[in-house]
């Protein structure tokens, strides 16, 4: 049985890996420029090449698989915490709205700074995100302690979405700028115009949020058999929701600063590893979904690039039209499962 | 030499939030003793457990864990010292029982909690002690209540505690499984030398497997005591407020209400050969009346639950002549007469002589002819 059980776990990441490779590559050569095998490994390796095409690889092209790899990570890893937070499997930061909280606390940062005429950095992008995203996680909180049912909690939180975009959506289409039609796409979600500053930036948020987490698997084991079971071990269990929120809200922001809110990766990514490791243990899920939401969200890319091209899709439509399906799968499934 | 107790309270109060639902409660607990709460539903049994377990803030007093107050140990210290079983369901997808057992063994493990082979054997030998070693690698969310009950249990002793807490660990479980669970605390206690504090809502069981029996009723312990001390008379049905029917405490066993009337039916019983008979009496709701028993006859207390009226005579004596003018005086106004002895002794000749006066009378029927009279219905 453990025999069998290694086997699979191998299996699955060996395969995640694969596929993130794949996929990567797949990336670099897919656009409405194509180029050789050749030139790609010459602008890779060695630096050289032509002009345009090094520019267009080394400087568009990598930066978005980079942080399409690490925001997809981030969201399903704030996914999964967020499941464990609140046992439910269809929690997300999306669902939950704190996506959306994310979305309206940066939008309106970002039109009060063009409106000065003051520069936006990534910090300060990223830290009003954090603001409105732990707003809204406190709203949800707040919520689910008077709402103990939990799709009660899940309509709450969608409400919240709601209303979070509808005010952004009525802001950004009042803001009288230049920089509208970036703040536009941005606020439908897309992994575009990501330079290799911002990615500096998310590398070390979601590089560090993600190791922290990986730090809180063993409490995590321990409070996925309930509060009281966590409790009797040991486990300190104020301390360790404040944690686990604060890195959830953080990691969600800082997906929420740099791509605007993407759907459904935080719930259909963490069910999908569920599915392929026949585990919940933390300390495979974590890494598992990391690798997963990077694969997802580069696939996503992909498709939301390339199939329509040149005009680009919102990633969150294409996250959506993947993502939503397993929510549905999930719901059924428990609902056969309650007989 | 008197051991020490291990788990101790000192005037301890506790509830939710702030209102103090029982307050003074002084309880305490040997290794290798069971101490049982038994009370009404809702008589704050539970939130006594989840205080002593540090899972309730204390309203006052202390804990005392071998003389330290449990307040000054860390939560791992506790962890290592005191283990939980509760009631409610726990979430449980894709958790495999070895899974759940092994999240016992956390106060032990490192940084990541990966447990080496030492905790590995431990959470095995916990499975194999509640006999639930086949189920290790079912999941949990997929077998039955008592075998989850026992999966738990499992996973409180690999914690290794001194003492473990269970609240009704046996609610849900079929009688088998009621009986296994109990068995496996008990060889715990003996072998392990732990102490257990729990709540039990059968009787019958309680008064069987505990060494303190503390009963709590509404806003405070009403009596700490054995179990001798506690099933004794009418106490029990006192603490359970119970007005239909009664809880025999020397045969453990509950009997329902009696019917009321004048009675119908004059039964001679006695040596335990018309228990059977009381009881289907009362089912049927015939109003009966039972004589001539000594007052240490095995007849006597479930007569006296379930009959309307009971001629007693004094135990190891003969029946007087009084007496059986009592029940010849019953008997006449009876309409039917049921004897459920075949021998009568030198002590009991006065039965026999009642039993041919209800042949003679031509009361006397058996127990399947009276349900063939439809007259004596009730109704």
């Amino acid at each position: 049985m453990k025999h069998k059980n290694y086997i699979q776990y191998t299996v699955t990441f060996v395969l995640l890996i694969l596929l993130l490779v794949i996929l990567c590559v797949w990336n670099i050569n897919a656009g409405s420029v194509s180029f050789s095998k050749a030139d790609i490994w010459n602008i890779l390796w060695k630096q050289s090449g032509d002009e345009t095409a090094y520019h267009i690889i080394w400087d568009i092209r990598m930066p978005r698989i980079v942080a399409a790899m690490l925001l997809g990570g981030a969201l399903s890893v704030s996914g999964f915490l967020l499941q464990t937070f609140f046992g439910n499997p269809i929690a997300g930061p999306f669902v939950l709205g704190i996506s959306s909280g994310a979305k309206l606390s940066v939008a309106l940062v970002m039109i009060w700074l063009l409106h000065t005429g003051m520069m936006t950095s990534s910090t300060v992008l990223i830290s009003a995100a954090f603001i409105g995203s732990m707003c809204a996680m406190g709203f949800v909180l707040f919520l689910s302690k008077k709402v103990p049912n939990m799709a009660m909690l899940v309509i709450c939180g969608v409400m919240i979405g709601y209303i979070c975009s509808a005010i952004t959506d009525f802001v950004v289409t009042f803001a009288d700028d230049s920089n509208i039609v970036n703040l536009h796409n941005w606020s439908l979600g897309s992994f575009s115009g990501i330079n290799w500053a911002n990615v500096k930036t998310i590398a070390v948020v979601v590089c560090v949020s993600v190791v922290f987490t990986f730090m809180l698997s063993k409490p995590m084991s321990a409070y996925q058999m309930g509060e009281a079971y966590a409790r009797n071990v040991g486990v300190n269990i104020t301390t360790f929701r404040v944690k686990l929120i604060l890195l959830s809200s953080l990691l969600a922001a800082c997906v929420t600063a740099f791509a605007g809110p993407i759907s459904f990766v935080g719930i259909a990514v963490p069910h999908l590893m569920k599915g392929m490791l026949k585990t919940t243990k933390p300390i495979l899920m974590i890494p598992a979904s990391f690798i997963g939401g990077a694969v997802f969200c580069l696939f996503c890319d992909l498709i939301a690039r390339t199939v329509f091209a040149p005009i680009e899709m919102s990633i969150s439509s294409v996250t959506a039209i993947f993502g939503a399906p397993v929510v549905i799968y999930i719901m059924m499934q428990r609902q056969k499962r309650k007989g | 030499m008197e051991r020490k107790y291990y788990l101790k309270t000192e005037n301890l109060t506790v509830g939710y939030g702030k209102n103090p639902l029982i307050s003074g409660i002084e309880i305490g607990v040997k290794r290798g003793e069971i101490l049982t709460l038994i009370g009404p539903n809702g008589a704050g049994k539970s939130t006594i457990l989840k205080s002593i377990a540090k899972q309730l803030a204390l309203l006052g007093g202390k804990v005392l864990l071998e003389n330290e107050d449990m307040a000054k140990l860390s939560g791992n210290e506790v962890a290592k010292k005191l283990s939980v079983m509760l009631t409610g369901q726990i979430q449980s997808e894709l958790m495999t029982c070895e899974d759940v057992v092994s999240s016992g063994r956390y106060p032990y493990t490192g940084t990541l909690g990966i447990l080496s082979k030492e905790d590995r054997n431990k959470v095995w030998d916990a499975l194999e002690l509640v006999h639930a070693t086949e189920l290790a690698s079912s999941y949990f969310d997929q077998i039955s209540d008592g075998q989850r009950q026992r999966v738990l249990l499992a996973r409180a002793i690999c914690q290794e505690p001194d003492v473990i807490v269970l609240d009704e660990p046996t609610s849900f479980l079929d009688i088998r499984h009621k009986l296994e669970l109990i068995t496996i605390l008990k060889q715990l206690v003996r072998e392990k030398d732990i102490a257990v504090v729990m709540s039990l809502h059968e009787l019958d069981l309680a008064m069987k497997v505990s060494d303190t029996i503390v009963c709590v009723n509404g806003d405070r312990i009403e009596k700490c005591g054995s179990p001798e001390d506690i099933f004794s008379g009418d106490y029990i049905n006192q603490l359970y407020h119970m007005t239909k029917g009664s809880f025999l405490a020397e045969y453990g066993v509950v009997e329902l209400e009696r019917t009321v009337g004048e009675p119908t039916v004059f039964v001679i019983g006695g040596g335990g050969t018309g228990i059977a008979t009381y009881r289907y009496l009362q089912r049927k709701g015939i109003a009966f009346a039972v004589g001539v028993l000594q007052k240490n006859d095995a007849d006597y207390a479930i007569a006296s639950a379930l009959a309307t009226k009971v001629i007693v005579a004094d135990a190891f004596e003969p029946i007087t002549e009084q007496q059986i003018k009592e029940a010849e005086a019953l008997m006449d106004t009876s309409r039917y007469v049921i004897c459920t002895l075949t021998q009568f002794g030198t002590m009991n000749q006065q039965n026999a002589k009642l039993l041919e006066n209800a042949k003679q009378s031509g009361k006397l029927v058996e127990l399947y002819e009276l349900s063939e009279q439809k007259d004596i219905w009730k109704g």
